[in-house]
């Protein structure tokens, strides 16, 4: 029991036991620290502008990555290292990455820029040279989390280039590992203020005890989520348990053709795992899956353990057939995905249950699998209608139909109608029109500000359609001639 | 003024034109540039926050602030009773409290504020009034407000010529409506003041501000004391764009009503909810068009009518719509027309400045016209813009605008004529028709818009700055002046021409917050005037002082005044060469004033308000751009392939900070035309009022392949040295992205059909549109 939290910050040790549990580092930062560089600009973790870098060890290694910090709980930073744009320059000189800004004229108001440097640097980290030039691409998933209302962007996509071209400065991990390692950690950190605790557990089997002592506990991963009901519904969350720290809770393994994902492993970790088996498939969802910040600081666990109707991952896990592992005071269970979900926000969990990981088949011979995104934006924006369709296709002959949307009906769901009227049948228009007309009885989707009802409905079963022109048997379509985005990055490679 | 000598364009060393990083770039780098809520806080400041407005429209017969006070952290709580002076902050119509008082008339109207000892506990208490509201029915259209005639002020109109008769004997005639969105400031940094009280009942803000006069004006009559007693100081704003002109004053009155009735520095700092809750954004146009034109797309008379959103208060409406009617030209000349504008009054918030101000609502109108008439001729839309460009010179003549205007300085041919070959439109246009016609689920599209944009307050008294430069005894160069840095660069250009006067490098020159006690009555940095007035006013100041220090120089080193240079930190006279620093150390201890005011007023500028008529334009600011998009017609997403623009600097001050100013007009008004949506729900709540739900353009919006080059043109008029303004007219660019959405749409109807799409384009509103087009095919 170590009672304070202990965070490494600008060469010393700071430790902290007098802040709420729910003290935001973007809060800490400005008001106790009164280091303002750091800016707030929406407190919801939407536009980057308080974008910091935290490192950890994990297995050994220290792992630095770009976070929001009008997101992160405080006390999930005991035993991490902050770093903030304060941190960058060395005597009179700039970083590359700052040099670059100034000489690329990557800063007009100048408010932004504090996050796109750490977004940058945290860039500018993971590329040790030799390596080869930076894509279009990979910058803009390094700063898919920074809005800039000024520029419009090119001059800082050109700083991102220039940063490689002066001359490299290193950063030293093994002295920030040095340190970190001497913070000691205990075997659960209880830090409590006024009355509430925040517990964080390092073994499973401690974890499912503190459950099953605070069933009523709030249970925190990643926090891009719960962080949102702090500093904007002011909801009060009583004692919190973090999953954050909980080894068993960050492997991730291959068992009998799955792969099973740790519920604390975060989404970028996760998803880097998932596209190494369906490139094609989901590497355009883990780019769109919010931002690179959002994605560090999230968790596949939590995705799936919110259920939220509008969340990313639900609709292909469940289309692919995945299982929910639940860890409780009874044991281990699984359980189909779609299963879990009862109705809006209501799930088959236990009290004293968790979600512990979520295992997810393999691709197998014959399958025929597409996810698609529909939002007003590409980068960084909620679904409006997020589709995932999976069968296995033998010769024209389409089995094992699986449809799932996000955005369409109160919960992550099936088109059950749908997947019915194109089982056993052969993949053709006339099938795909049946199956089209079948999904307006599976869903009945509401309209709001991203979206009516109407367009909902008619993109999901044009997303199907697009799925028969990608999967069809007799000459199907590539997808660079029927996705916009795809067709765009062909574009630009040609223009190259 | 004083008739001092012309500058010194003879000078081998200048740092005038050169592309110089913004004077806080390494600042912005480093986090080190402070912006009002970075300021050390002074011991005893509390936080405040804003008790806002659940209904759209109610009578107020109770406020129940119990809960309010009794909450963690309160100090106090103030309502519209506790002003000692006028509960008023309407920037020309006074219809607009502070705090409501007896009614409120939007969801998100401020109606109390709460004092607290931290910005968390003044944020939770705020929520916890008890309100008891006898609601009234509210107007929650443009249309609706039209229709019943609820107008902020009287609607007001422009003709010239005939144009029902032009429409009665048109050979062609088209008709229809149309209308265009709103869209969010979204500055990064949100509304902010914080208020310090000073001796004898003065106040002092710290406010992020375009307009730091008008808070003073603000503040000095809501606490009842003289202006004199009001210092607002602003050094840097975290972006602007309009949205902290009028619409700071609410924040900095609120504040300094707290300081001034408990004797505390108070901040109030706006949660990006409660900004986007409280103050007004670009209004949204509804238009109804009637136009007449001849066989080859000349357009023969027009009527038009337009009515804008202009929310519960006047605000800059009425000025916004006047310059919508001037723009609705754009480059084109109007023979005959009638136009009719209307501020529609809704209970929705008071809508106010955005970069462009009415002008680009005004502008694309017309675009929109005549986009539909090539497509109805089955022409290029290049082509019937061309046809309809205001002509060259007098002798061309069609060179007068429609509210009497000359435009002398009509470059719009050479700019658009150089566009059109450097983005091989041409070809571009036939390689995409290919492409369409064998891509059943993408189309592309191309679209080419020009724009012109008329530069100077449309009220002549606006157009007037001043400045303060002050030499010291080692060299250095501190200027005041009366416009703010929101980041378009302006203390960078202010800083290059004052540099330039004296002949030192840009590192001696330093300019400092922008602040009231020292530059008084000036002029909201708007209307993209700030480098135009400021920077004559500033460099009025220091020709002040080169005249006092040539006189000077020449008598103690002999010579003639004429022949005295200023360059490279040196002072050339009489063919020795002394240190600019010595020059001044010496002119010091001969008692001359080292120190100096300017000042500037635009000359040659004139308008009736009445009619409507009148020269209220210094010049014109041209531009062109170039779009090409790829659409999908299955799900209406898009994507910007490439954009090319041209836009005319005149001679620019710093190319790289005009390149910079294009470059995110072109992607913030991409935004506004395109992913940028302003929803309200039936209740007239705003429901997209943070970035999880209002989308601005992020970064894979800006297009893989973006060529943005000035173009080689010197102003006719006499500007700061003959550059052009830049901060609004390029926002007008991106009506080439709408116009290729289009092309791409109708492109699913081999180009026959005009596709009924409205902005903002997003996805859903192109993919019924898609659906319309097809719909109508096959009918």
């Amino acid at each position: 029991m170590s009672g304070k939290i202990r965070y490494f910050f600008q060469k010393q040790i700071h430790q902290v036991d007098n802040i709420p549990t729910t003290r935001t580092l973007l809060q800490h930062l400005r008001e106790d620290l009164h280091c303002t560089g750091t800016k707030e600009g929406c407190a919801e973790g939407d536009c980057g502008a308080c974008t910091v870098v935290v490192g950890e060890v994990n297995n050994g290694q220290l792992t630095m990555k770009s976070v929001n910090a009008c997101l992160q709980l405080m006390p999930t930073l005991d035993g991490k290292a902050i770093f903030t744009v304060e941190d960058l320059q060395i005597g009179e000189d700039l970083h590359p990455v700052q040099q670059a800004m100034v000489e690329c004229h990557g800063s007009q108001c100048g408010f932004c820029t504090p996050g796109f440097v750490m977004s940058l640097w945290d860039l500018y980290l993971d590329r040790e040279p030799p390596c080869a030039p930076l894509q279009r691409k990979q910058i803009d998933i390094a700063l898919s989390g920074n809005l800039c209302r000024c520029t419009g962007y090119r001059p800082i996509i050109d700083a991102a280039h220039k940063m490689e071209q002066l001359p490299r400065q290193h950063f030293d991990k093994n002295a920030v590992l040095r340190i970190l390692n001497t913070i000691e950690q205990s075997e659960t950190l209880d830090y409590v203020h006024a009355g509430q605790h925040f517990f964080a557990p390092r073994k499973l089997s401690d974890l499912i005890a503190l459950r099953k002592t605070y069933p009523q506990a709030c249970l925190l991963a990643g926090g891009t989520d719960i962080g949102i009901w702090v500093t904007k519904q002011f909801r009060d969350l009583g004692h919190i348990i973090y999953l954050g720290k909980v080894v068993e809770l960050q492997q991730i393994s291959e068992e009998n053709d799955t792969l099973k994902i740790g519920a604390a492993v975060s989404l970028d970790d996760a998803y880097r795992h998932i596209c190494q088996h369906y490139p094609q498939e989901l590497n355009d969802l883990w780019q769109r899956f919010a931002s690179l910040p959002i994605r560090h600081a999230g968790t596949l666990g939590g995705n799936v353990a919110n259920g939220s109707p509008i969340g990313d991952s639900m609709p292909w896990l469940i289309a692919l057939g995945s299982r929910v592992v639940l860890h409780g005071g009874a044991g281990e269970r699984e359980l189909a995905l779609e299963d879990f979900y009862l109705a809006y926000q209501k799930k088959d969990l236990q009290a004293d249950e968790i979600v512990s990981a979520v295992r997810i088949p393999l691709p197998r011979a014959n399958l025929i699998f597409r996810t698609y995104k529909l939002a007003k934006r590409f980068d960084q924006d909620i679904s409006a209608v997020c589709a995932a369709f999976s069968a296995d296709l033998v010769g024209d002959r389409l089995s094992n139909v699986r449809i799932a949307f996000g955005g369409m009906a109160a919960t992550p769901k099936r088109a059950q109608k749908a997947e019915m009227v194109l089982n056993q049948q052969t993949w053709n228009e006339a099938s795909l029109n049946v199956a089209m007309s079948a999904l307006a009885e599976d869903y009945a989707p509401l309209s709001d500000m991203r979206a009516s009802a109407g367009y909902r409905l008619q993109t999901a079963q044009n997303l199907l359609r697009r799925f028969w022109l990608e999967t069809c048997p007799d000459s199907p379509l590539t997808t660079q001639s029927v996705n916009a985005f795809a067709s765009a990055n062909m574009n630009a490679a040609e223009a190259k | 003024m004083k008739d001092l000598a012309q500058t010194n364009t003879s000078a081998p060393w200048t740092e005038v034109g050169k592309p110089h990083p913004h004077e806080s770039a390494v600042l912005h780098v480093c986090g080190t540039a402070n912006y009002t809520d970075d300021l050390p806080e002074l011991q005893g400041t509390l936080h405040a926050a804003l008790g806002l407005s659940t209904q759209a429209h109610a009578k107020i017969n109770n406020i129940n602030l119990d809960a309010v006070r009794a909450a963690e952290g309160v100090v106090a709580v103030f309502a519209a009773k506790d002003f000692p002076g006028t509960n008023e902050c309407g920037p020309i119509i006074k219809d607009d409290p502070i705090l409501a008082d007896g009614k409120v008339e939007y969801v998100g109207q401020p109606v109390f504020v709460v004092v607290a000892h931290s910005h968390d506990q003044a944020r939770r208490a705020a929520r916890l009034a008890k309100i008891d509201y006898d609601n009234l029915t509210p107007i929650l259209h443009p249309r609706a407000a039209r229709d019943a005639e609820s107008y902020v002020l009287p609607p007001m109109s422009l003709s010239r010529g005939d144009a029902r008769q032009a429409l009665e004997k048109a050979p062609n005639r088209i008709q229809g409506s149309w209308q265009v969105g709103g869209q969010e400031q979204f500055y990064l940094e949100g509304q902010i003041a914080y208020a310090i009280p000073k001796e004898a009942n003065g106040m002092a803000v710290m406010c992020s501000t375009q307009h730091p006069s008008e808070m003073q004006h603000i503040v000095a009559h809501a606490l009842a004391i003289p202006s004199h007693s009001v210092q607002v100081e602003c050094r840097r704003m975290g972006g602007g764009f309009g949205g902290k002109e009028s619409q700071s004053g609410l924040w900095a009155a609120a504040a300094a009503l707290c300081a001034f009735h408990l004797k505390r520095p108070i901040k109030l700092r706006a949660d990006r909810d409660d900004d986007m809750m409280v103050t007004g954004k670009r209004h949204e146009f509804h238009y109804d068009y009637d136009v007449a034109y001849d066989e080859q797309g000349l357009i023969l008379g027009a009527r038009f009518e337009m009515v804008s959103r202009a929310g519960f208060s006047a605000d800059l409406s009425g000025p916004v719509a006047t310059r919508a009617v001037c723009h609705v030209d754009n480059t084109y000349y109007l023979s005959d027309v009638d136009i009719r504008a209307m501020c529609g009054k809704t209970n929705t918030q008071s809508n106010t400045a955005f970069r462009g101000f009415g002008g680009p609502q005004g502008a694309i109108l017309i675009e929109y016209v005549i986009d539909e008439i090539a497509r109805l001729l089955g022409q290029d839309a290049l082509d019937v813009r061309k046809l309809n460009f205001y002509g060259r010179n007098d002798a061309e003549g069609r060179n007068v605008t429609h509210y009497g205007q000359k435009v002398a300085d009509n470059v719009i041919h050479e700019l658009v004529a150089e566009i059109e070959a450097s983005s091989s439109y041409r070809a571009r246009r036939l390689a995409i028709n290919e492409f369409n016609a064998q891509s059943p689920v993408l189309k592309k599209g191309l679209a080419l818009t020009p724009h012109k944009f008329g530069i100077a307050f449309n009220v002549t008294h606006l157009n007037q700055a001043g400045a303060l430069v002050h030499v010291y005894l080692d060299g250095s160069v501190l200027v005041n002046h009366g416009g703010t840095e929101m980041g378009q660069g302006l203390n960078t250009k202010v800083a290059q021409v004052v540099a330039h006067e004296l002949g030192v490098p840009l590192s001696e020159v330093r300019v400092s917050a922008t602040d009231t006690t020292k530059i008084a009555n000036t002029s909201a940095t708007a209307a993209s005037t700030g480098a135009d007035l400021n920077g004559k006013a500033a460099q009025d100041a220091a020709r002040q002082i080169r005249e006092r220090l040539s006189e000077f120089a020449v008598k103690t080193y002999g010579g003639n005044v004429v022949d005295v240079r200023f360059s490279d930190g040196q002072i050339y006279c009489n063919g020795s060469s002394i240190a600019f620093e010595e020059v001044v150390n010496k002119a010091y201890f001969a008692r001359v004033q080292l120190w100096s005011d300017g000042f500037y007023a635009t000359p040659h500028l004139q308008w009736d308000s009445k009619t409507m008529t009148g020269s209220p334009f210094s010049y014109y600011a041209y531009g062109a751009a170039v779009s090409e998009v790829i659409v999908d017609t299955l799900t209406g997403e898009w994507k910007l392939l490439r954009a090319d623009a041209l836009y005319d600097a005149g001679n620019s001050l710093n190319p790289a900070i005009d390149v910079g100013q294009i470059e995110g007009a072109f992607i913030q008004g991409m935004g506004w035309l395109t992913t940028e949506e302003l929803v309200w729900n039936a209740n007239g709540k705003l429901t997209t009022h943070a970035p999880s739900t209002y989308k601005i353009p992020a970064i894979s919006d800006c297009p893989e392949d973006f060529r943005v080059r000035l173009f080689k043109n010197t102003n006719v008029a006499d500007s700061i040295h003959r550059s052009k303004a830049v901060g609004e007219p390029p926002l007008l660019l991106p009506f080439s992205v709408f116009f290729a959405i289009r092309d791409a749409i109708a492109s699913v109807a081999e180009g026959k059909i005009n596709p009924p799409l409205t902005a903002p384009a997003t996805s859903e509103a192109i993919l019924r549109a898609v659906t319309a087009v097809q719909t109508l095919q096959s009918q």
